[in-house]
């Protein structure tokens, strides 16, 4: 799967073709370093290992330096992509040009924290009625039977947000491969700033 | 922020005049209907002008056949084929929401006379 790391920077809009306007994320892609690749022969699958962001270096701990190559500089992230489809190399750049001709994407990023949340914020439970004497307002309901325990996974209030969240099948509707930035059709998971995983779309094919 | 502002200066319109809301406004705007395109005019009194970045908008209110009609327009939108300032008006709050209210003759905005300046 193709895919860069990037950083999101914020929303604004632009206007298509048709003079329409588009709500779109900016993310900007400083090129990415191949740090490493696995191979069939070697690993048991093709993958493709690429490492985003400056740290500093005494940030740099071992386990995570060990990775990188000599004469590489360690990278803040790295993401393992499995069959990527550019012919690459250790040590190679990549930038947001190999986007060209991609039009649809997945963003994979940490969602913006929310705190302690109710249930029908966090699981779009519906509530009960606002009013008519209801004693039930944004209540989670019954969480069992008598005489039995509670079976997890049982949907109750707790921290939103703050979670790996995917996105699917946005479109993407620039390449500037002069500032380095990708346009994304919509919203994306995260505040800006944060480090962001685009990918093509798992779901629409080699378009 | 610059790279964002950059792609919204992109869209920046600097042929347009400088109008505010209180201001009678002729709007000419492209409309694409199939395949032709062809231009509508929209006549009516700016009420509200909202600033922010590049999602600039106005609002343009009128009275077509005794019902009120708002249009609300992006200012950078390249539909936009040009705005003309039939007259200033004379206002003394930015949002004109009030005219929605008003009826006849109280629904009008006085002119707005431009002291020469020197």
């Amino acid at each position: 799967m193709l895919g860069l790391i990037g950083k999101k920077l914020g929303m604004t809009q632009i206007f298509d073709e048709k003079g329409a306007p588009q709500g779109v994320t900016v993310i900007e892609v400083e090129p990415n370093l191949v740090v490493a690749q696995r191979t069939t022969e070697k690993d048991g699958y093709s993958a493709v290992v690429l490492g985003w962001g400056q740290i500093k270096a005494s940030r740099r701990k071992k386990p995570v330096a060990g990775q990188f190559a000599e004469g590489l500089e360690p990278t803040r992230l790295l993401r393992e992509l499995k069959g990527f489809e550019k012919e690459c190399k250790t040590g190679d750049r990549i930038g947001v040009e190999a986007f060209a001709g991609v039009s649809w994407v997945d963003v994979i990023a940490v969602s913006k924290g929310k705190g302690f949340q109710g249930v029908v914020k966090r699981y779009h439970f519906s509530g009960g009625p606002k009013s008519h004497g209801s004693m039930v307002k944004r209540e989670g309901g019954s969480t069992g039977q008598a005489h039995v325990k509670t079976l997890p996974g049982r949907k109750m209030a707790g921290r939103m947000g703050g979670e790996r969240t995917t996105v699917q099948n946005l479109r993407l509707l620039r390449v500037d491969a002069e500032k380095g930035l990708l346009l994304v059709h919509g919203a994306v998971p995260g505040a800006p700033g944060t480090a962001v995983l685009v990918s093509r779309a798992k779901k629409k094919g080699l378009v | 922020m610059d790279k964002i502002k950059a792609i919204e200066a992109e869209y920046t319109r600097s042929d347009l005049p400088a109008f505010d809301s209180g201001d009678t406004l002729r709007v000419h705007y492209k409309i694409v209907e199939g395949k032709t395109e062809r231009v509508q005019v929209f006549e009516g009194l700016c009420i509200a002008r909202k600033r922010s970045g590049g999602r600039k908008t106005f609002t343009v209110r009128k009275i077509s056949y005794g019902v009120g009609v708002e249009r609300i327009f992006p200012l950078a939108s390249p539909r936009i084929h040009k705005i003309e300032v039939m007259r200033h008006g004379k206002v003394r709050r930015a949002k004109l929401y009030y005219i929605r209210q008003r009826q006849g003759k109280s629904a009008k905005v006085e002119e707005l006379i431009q002291k020469k300046e020197g």
